[in-house]
């Protein structure tokens, strides 16, 4: 079949080489998308699932690391379909795209191709009203069974629809303050589509959970071997202390075994999304804050790092001064540092160690959340990243002054605090750390060999961050595909080997340290640029942004952050991102949930679940 | 040995304890002293064990630039025009703000119907407030700002929690004193202690008072154009900022500024490069 004409496949090299070998040996089913500020192929919806194939097996972009649905409403009425896949090895996207219609919109699944696709094309049907043929699962995810309409979708209009953009016009000059609880939901302030049935908003999501592959089948196959056990459903959640937040584990059991496993979530969704395409672009940072609000300065570095990338289209456009690189990448570590003492206390909390291993973590990471509040202004919220730079320059001293509300006093220089921190009390406190926990007998007998996720297995269910590297894949968007000033400072990535929860744990903890190793670095950096300046250009409110497309992508400490950015440029007058994609790491992460559960205990599920880390803030987005 | 690694993880959880009333008994019961630096001990890189803060008989000791909700600038009760709005009614916080909670009626002329720089009403929905500081952070006039307050708890969100302008406003004073560092360098920025109108209408009038004398005593020496501003600048605070800048300065500024911007574009450059 394969075309004679065409050249042996590029496994190494650029995207165009890729996308040239796409072209030729699929003509007329793969072009070139020529939209200004675009990238990347678009292949005929139909072909989708061999070019997908010939993706994966001949050009070795093995790693999808995002798909999501676009709605061109009234800029060529399509619906499109937009992948990002990587090379494990490492090295930039290659950015596909199919296209469909908006009133029937089908295209095939590629969750036979890319496991990872899974919950991404059931976000794209549920928010957008794709249909994927081949799915397996195709149900709503983040809104309920029985939903109807498409929230994403240009034409929908949200409860409480005031305007398509802010800044919305009633504020000013002549603004009047209005709640927005007092306007009726159902009032003429809602504006459904044609085919909206308000009687269709019935609830029947647990019936679909239920009836889906991996929990059905109740009491069809009830057998009894010689252990009498009885086959349950049980659920999990939402409100579990084990499930970190509003989240729901729908679990089959023999006994107390797990045959089947369906994480239901969307619990916390308010369409963080949407809100971001009727935000300015500005308005977006701080709402990044509330998705991963653990890390939030990772989140902001992700978000600008994609309106650069849109800004540097633009003819005039200077990169971030390099005193904000380095001031950007000091928090991003120093969050890694605050997320992982987070998360492996936490997880210590779902093996057992109540709080004891949770609060030690906490008191340090206290000290680096003083510090970001004295920089930021916020402990969590930080909002710290501008395009071009970041808010404030690091303060000389963090100090509180006695005031109406506090009368307690503090008064410490930064980079001496700073130096404490990095390389005595952090330093002392993890190898305390490790020797309270690592070699703790009853942690060894929960974790090793539990939960065990192959790397085959990673990589193709799209896994990312130490979940991904516990498995021993050694993918790190610093190194794989580096942003930032990561090319010139030295670390390691570490990996585990056998992809169980205790690997998972090790990464973490090294993680820890390599983050200790870049910010010892990043000091002297520190005090060669000080004084410098932390923004390039002017600090402007309303930035103008090019026409084009983005991915901005960071390692995140869950895993991988990508923010999908569509500008539709001064084209269509407004400052607003046409759309706006959160790949969330703690979102995707969760398709190896069911498979790394099946099998083991109850009570393991719950440490595996805390394994992988996940914040729903983030997950349900 | 199995359980082994139980046994040293134990040892380090005595230790935590016994480092929790180290403290106590080394440095007799510091943490818990009245002095004003009692956070400075427990929140610095030194601390040991674990402590609790009594809230809310004390509370721990926030940082300057800490935000929490915005309010509004208005002049001291000893100023010449005391409290006067620094708000110009500009509009661009209500613009920058990501959840819109912020609603203003530009003020007009009773007489001409004209629109004045000054807000009629100013409301903020602090239930939709973010705290972001973005308000604060591009406002033009070092009007709004961002409040060290967080103490907020009501019986009744409906009655009190859309603040106007009555219960926004704060004189400049309140402001140096939750936060002198950041008030300092934007008066720096200003050029003076004043809202930067008055700022510009003082120099405004200096130079052409200037322009006067010099034009009166034709080749005498140009007078001193910093001194009106410099009076400013040193009538609230003792520790005044030196504004006016020497024309070195000056020349200095503008060449590193010109080699940030060549050093850039460099760097954009190689960037497409590769
Ligand atoms: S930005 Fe400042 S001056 Fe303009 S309306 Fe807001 S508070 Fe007033
Ligand atoms: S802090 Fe942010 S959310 Fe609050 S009023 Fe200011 S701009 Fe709006």
């Amino acid at each position: 079949m394969v075309d004679y004409e065409v050249q042996a496949p590029p496994t190494t090299g650029s995207a165009q080489d890729a996308a040239t070998y796409l072209k030729a040996r699929f003509p007329g089913v793969v072009s070139d998308d020529t939209r200004p500020g675009f990238q990347g192929v678009i292949v005929q919806a139909d072909k989708l699932g061999e070019v997908a194939q010939a993706i994966r097996d001949e050009l070795g972009y093995n790693y999808l690391s995002s798909a999501t649905a676009v709605d061109y409403l009234g800029a060529g009425d399509h619906m499109e379909m937009v992948y990002h896949a990587y090379r494990i090895s490492g090295g930039g996207a290659l950015n596909f795209k199919v296209q469909t219609e908006r009133e029937k919109p089908v295209v095939p699944s590629l969750v036979n191709v890319y496991p990872g696709a899974n919950f991404q094309e059931r976000e794209a049907y549920d928010l957008y009203g794709i249909h994927f043929s081949g799915h397996p699962n195709l149900k709503r995810i983040l809104m309920w069974e029985g939903f109807a309409g498409y929230p994403m979708r240009k034409d929908w209009r949200e409860a409480y629809y005031e305007g398509e953009a802010k800044p919305f016009e009633s504020r000013w000059p002549a603004g009047w303050v209005h709640r927005a609880e007092e306007r009726n939901v159902f009032g003429s302030n809602v504006r459904y589509p044609a085919d909206f049935d308000l009687s269709k908003l019935t609830d029947i999501s647990d019936q679909a959970v239920y009836n889906s592959a991996s929990i059905s089948g109740m009491g069809v196959d009830y057998q009894q071997d010689e252990m009498e056990t009885d086959q349950l459903v049980v659920n999990m959640g939402p409100h579990h202390p084990s499930t970190h937040g509003v989240f729901r584990m729908v679990l089959k059991l023999d006994g107390e075994t797990i045959t089947g496993l369906e994480p239901v979530m969307g619990y916390l969704h308010r369409n963080h999304e949407k809100i971001g395409e009727r935000n300015t672009y500005l308005h977006n940072i701080p709402f990044t804050d509330r998705l991963d609000y653990i890390s939030s300065m990772g989140n902001n570095f992700g978000y600008v790092m994609a309106v650069e990338q849109l800004m540097a289209l633009g003819a005039r456009y200077t990169p971030p001064t390099r005193r904000a690189e380095i001031i950007r990448v000091l928090m991003a570590e120093l969050t890694r540092i605050v997320n992982h003492l987070w998360s492996i206390g936490f997880f210590l909390n779902d093996l057992g160690a109540f709080f004891t291993p949770m609060l030690y973590a906490n008191a340090e990471r206290e000290k680096i959340l003083d510090f970001f509040e004295a920089v930021a202004g916020s402990r969590l919220m930080c909002n710290y990243m501008r395009f071009g730079g970041v808010f404030k320059d690091i303060p000389d001293r963090i100090r509180s002054t006695a005031n109406l509300m506090n009368d307690r006093i503090r008064d410490y220089d930064t980079m001496e605090f700073l130096s404490d921190m990095i390389n005595e009390r952090l330093p002392r406190f993890l190898e305390e750390y490790d020797r309270y926990l690592t070699g703790n007998e009853i942690l060894l007998e929960r974790t090793v060999g539990q939960g065990v996720l192959s790397a085959e297995d990673a990589i193709a269910m799209s896994c990312a961050g130490p979940l991904l590297r516990g498995s021993g894949v050694a993918y790190d968007v610093r190194r794989a595909d580096p942003y930032s000033i990561y090319p010139e400072l030295d670390f390691d990535i570490p990996v585990g080997k056998q992809g169980d929860l205790f690997d998972r744990y090790m990464v973490r903890m090294q993680e820890m340290h390599e983050s200790l190793r870049i910010l010892r670095q990043l000091l002297p950096l520190l005090e060669e640029t000080k004084g410098q300046d932390i923004m390039s250009g002017t600090r402007a409110y309303n930035p103008r942004i090019p026409q084009g497309e983005s991915y901005g992508r960071v390692e995140n400490p869950k895993g991988e952050l990508g923010f999908y950015v569509v500008s539709w440029g001064d084209a269509k007058g407004t400052q607003n991102p046409w759309r706006y994609h959160v790949r969330a790491p703690s979102f995707i992460n969760l398709t190896a949930l069911g498979p790394m559960s099946v099998g083991q205990k109850v009570a393991d599920v719950v440490s595996i679940l805390g394994s992988i880390d996940i914040v729903l803030g983030e997950t349900d987005r | 040995m199995y359980g082994l690694g139980i046994l040293k993880g134990l040892g380090v959880t005595i230790r935590h304890f016994i480092d929790t009333y180290k403290d106590d008994v080394l440095y007799g019961f510091r943490k818990y002293s009245k002095s004003q630096d009692n956070f400075a001990v427990r929140q610095g890189t030194q601390a040991t064990g674990a402590y609790t803060v009594q809230y809310p008989e004390e509370k721990v000791a926030v940082p300057e630039r800490f935000r929490f909700t915005p309010f509004l600038v208005v002049n001291d009760a000893d100023h010449e025009s005391p409290g006067e709005d620094w708000c110009t009614s500009c509009g661009i916080c209500s613009k920058v703000c990501p959840p819109q909670c912020i609603w203003i009626v530009r003020g007009t002329d009773p007489a001409t119907g004209r629109p004045v720089p000054q807000p009629e009403a100013f409301f903020i929905d602090i239930d939709i407030c973010m705290n972001c500081g973005f308000c604060a952070e591009f406002c033009p006039f070092d009007a709004i700002k961002m409040d060290h307050d967080y103490e907020m708890a009501s019986y009744d969100r409906t009655s009190v929690n859309i603040h106007d302008k009555e219960r926004l406003s704060k004189p400049f004073s309140y402001w140096m004193k939750i936060a002198p560092t950041t008030a300092t360098e934007e008066a720096d920025a200003r050029g003076g202690w004043e809202h930067s109108d008055v700022i510009k209408e003082k120099k405004k009038k200096a130079d052409a008072e200037a322009k006067a004398a010099a034009k009166a005593a034709a080749p005498a020496a140009p007078a001193p154009v910093a001194a009106a501003v410099g009076e400013a600048v040193a009538a609230p605070v003792a520790e005044a900022v030196a504004v006016a800048e020497s024309a070195e300065d000056e020349e200095k500024k503008k060449a590193e500024r010109l080699a940030k911007r060549e050093a850039a574009l460099a760097r954009k450059k190689a960037n497409k490069g590769d």
